[in-house]
C-alpha cells in the first residue's frame, strides 16, 4: 500500500486532537479565569538510512496558555476579586504544595476559611485567612483582606490577612490536570507586591470566539484535505490492481 | 469517536445551566426576599497525551507535551446575598431586614428553616406566620382585639389595646446569621435549611452582632438585577451557538471520513 496513508493518517489523527483543544477553549468560553489552550503542530521527519527524505509525520503538541488578560465583568459581590494585570492568586492545595488561579470566585466555608470554588484554601502571605463571623469582608487593592466589625461603633477595620500573589515568568507556568497552575520546577512562587487586584468583580475567561471559530472552520478544511488524500491513494491502488488485473 | 464532539456537549450542557439559573432568577424578579443565583463553572481535568519533560531520546526531552481538555462542568449555583431594595407597603406586619440577618420559622417537621421574605400573616390563632402558613419563631401571637401592631428596629413587637393608652409588648423577633449564607440549602417557598457548609445558626437581637435591623412596613424585593441578567442571557445564547457549531464541524469531518 503506498506510504501516502499514513502520512495523511497522521495528519487526519493530529487534526482531531487539536479540534479537541479548540473545542474544550470554546466550551470553556464562559469560565471565570479560563486561561485559552494553546497547540501548535510540530512536523516530524521520516528518514530512514539510504532514502530521500520525503515524508514528515506530523504531531500535536500543547505549547502552553494564552496568558493574556480576560474581559473584567463587575459582579458586586464582596469576595469577588479580579487580577489587574499579570499575576495569579496563590491555593493552598491539601498536599502542601501551591497552586495558582486566576479564578477570583472566592467562597468561605462554615468556619470563614476563605476558599476557591473548588474548595481548596486560598494560600494567605500569613497562612489561610479566615473571617471571622459577623463582619463585613472588604478586599484591597493589593490582596489585603480587612473586616469591619458591625458589632462596634464606630467599625474599627481590621486586617485578617492578604492573599499571595504571585508573578512568576509566564514560560514556567504549566497547567496541572485540575486546570490550576504550578510552577514547572514544582517549587511555591514568591509573592509579588506589584500584583494589583480589583474588587467585587470577576475575570471572564481570554478565549477568543473569533479566533477559535476560525481554528475551527480551518482545521475542518485541513481535515477534508487529509481525506481527499486519502482517496487518492485509494484511487491509485484501485487503478494499480486494475493494470495488474488487464495482465 | 472524536473527544472534540464530547467536549462541545459540556459546553452545551453549561450554557444550559446557566440559562437555567437565568431564567430563574428572572422569574423570580419579584419575589420577596428572593436572592439570585449565580452558576460557577470550571474547566474540566485535562489528558495528558504525552507527557512535557519525557526523554525523547538519551540526550534529549520532549520540549512541550500535548494536554487535551476535557471540557467545562457547572461546578455549584451559587446564591448571592446581597441586600434588596425596600419597597413601602404600609402594611404593618410586613417587615423588612436591613442586614443579613435571616427570619426563623417553624416548619411542620418540627425542624427550623429560615427565609428573608418578610411579608407576615396571622393564622387563625393569632400567630404570625409566613405567607406559608409556618410560624415565625419565637412565636408572636397577636391578640384577637389589638388595635394596632408596631415592630421596632429592635424586633420589639407591640400592640395597642382597647380601653388603654400604652401599647404592650406581645414579644420580639429575632433574627438568625451564618457565617457562610451562600451554603445555605435553598428549600424552595422562600425558604433556607442550614447545611454543614452555613455553618451553625447564631440568633440575635436585630440590630446586633451585624443581624440587621427591621423596618416595619416594608418588604425586601428580590436582588435580581433584570439588566444584568439579560446581558448574561445573551451572552449564554451565543456561547450555546458557537458549542453547537463546534458539534457540527466534528459532525462534518466525521461524515467526511465515513465517505471515505
Amino acid at each position: 500500500m503506498d506510504r501516502l496513508i499514513y502520512t495523511a493518517g497522521s495528519g487526519a489523527k493530529h487534526i482531531l486532537d487539536r479540534q479537541a483543544t479548540t473545542a474544550n477553549n470554546l466550551a470553556n468560553v464562559t469560565t471565570t479565569g479560563f486561561r485559552a489552550q494553546i497547540d501548535s503542530f510540530r512536523a516530524v521527519p521520516v528518514v530512514a538510512e539510504g532514502t530521500l527524505p520525503t515524508r514528515a509525520f506530523v504531531v500535536n503538541s500543547t505549547v502552553g496558555s494564552d496568558f493574556s488578560s480576560g474581559p473584567l465583568q463587575a459582579t458586586g459581590r464582596d469576595l469577588d476579586v479580579a487580577l489587574k494585570g499579570k499575576g495569579f492568586i496563590a491555593v493552598q492545595m491539601p498536599d502542601g504544595t501551591e497552586a495558582y488561579t486566576r479564578n477570583g470566585a472566592l467562597q468561605m466555608n462554615e468556619n470563614g476559611l476563605l476558599t476557591t470554588t473548588q474548595g481548596f484554601s486560598i494560600a494567605g502571605e500569613g497562612g489561610p485567612i479566615t473571617v471571622p463571623p459577623e463582619v463585613s469582608v472588604a478586599i484591597g487593592g493589593d490582596g489585603t483582606i480587612s473586616t469591619i466589625a458591625t458589632t462596634t461603633k464606630p467599625g474599627a477595620p481590621t486586617v485578617l490577612g492578604r492573599i499571595k500573589l504571585v508573578n512568576p515568568a509566564e514560560q514556567d507556568m504549566v497547567r496541572g490536570d485540575d486546570g490550576l497552575f504550578r510552577l514547572k520546577d514544582g517549587k511555591a512562587a514568591d509573592a509579588d507586591p506589584t500584583v494589583a487586584v480589583a474588587g467585587g468583580a470577576l475575570e471572564g475567561s481570554n478565549v477568543s470566539p473569533i479566533d477559535s471559530m476560525v481554528t475551527m472552520i480551518s482545521l475542518a478544511r485541513s481535515f477534508d484535505l487529509q481525506m481527499s488524500l486519502m482517496k487518492n491513494a485509494e484511487n491509485n491502488a484501485a487503478k494499480a490492481t486494475q493494470i495488474l488485473a488487464l495482465g | 469517536m472524536i473527544r472534540s464532539l464530547f467536549i462541545a456537549k459540556t459546553g452545551l450542557e453549561a450554557q444550559q445551566t446557566n440559562l437555567d439559573v437565568i431564567t430563574n432568577n428572572l422569574a423570580n424578579v419579584s419575589t420577596n426576599g428572593f436572592k439570585r443565583s449565580r452558576a460557577v463553572f470550571e474547566d474540566l481535568l485535562y489528558q495528558n497525551v504525552r507527557q512535557p519533560g519525557a526523554q525523547s531520546s538519551q540526550q534529549t526531552q520532549l520540549p512541550s507535551g500535548a494536554q487535551i481538555g476535557t471540557g467545562v462542568r457547572a461546578v455549584s449555583v451559587e446564591r448571592i446575598h446581597t441586600q434588596g431594595n425596600p419597597q413601602q407597603t404600609g402594611n404593618a406586619k410586613d417587615v423588612m431586614v436591613n442586614g443579613a440577618g435571616f427570619f426563623s420559622v417553624l416548619l411542620p417537621d418540627g425542624t427550623a428553616a429560615y427565609t428573608r421574605d418578610g411579608s407576615f400573616q396571622s393564622d387563625s390563632n393569632g400567630q404570625l406566620v409566613t405567607s406559608s402558613g409556618f410560624v415565625v419563631q419565637p412565636a408572636i401571637t397577636v391578640p384577637a382585639n389589638a388595635q394596632s401592631i408596631t415592630v421596632g428596629r429592635d424586633g420589639t413587637v407591640s400592640v395597642t389595646l382597647p380601653g388603654t393608652n400604652a401599647p404592650s409588648q406581645i414579644g420580639s423577633l429575632q433574627l438568625t446569621t451564618f457565617v457562610n449564607p451562600a451554603g445555605l440549602e435553598s428549600k424552595g417557598e422562600n425558604l433556607y435549611v442550614e447545611t454543614g457548609a452555613s455553618g451553625n445558626p447564631n440568633t440575635n437581637t436585630p440590630g446586633t452582632n451585624g443581624a440587621g435591623v427591621l423596618m416595619q412596613g416594608f418588604v425586601e424585593t428580590s436582588n435580581v438585577n433584570v439588566v444584568e441578567e439579560m446581558v448574561n442571557m445573551i451572552q449564554t445564547q451565543r456561547a450555546y451557538e458557537i458549542n453547537s457549531k463546534a458539534v457540527t464541524t466534528s459532525d462534518q469531518m466525521l461524515a467526511k471520513l465515513s465517505q471515505l
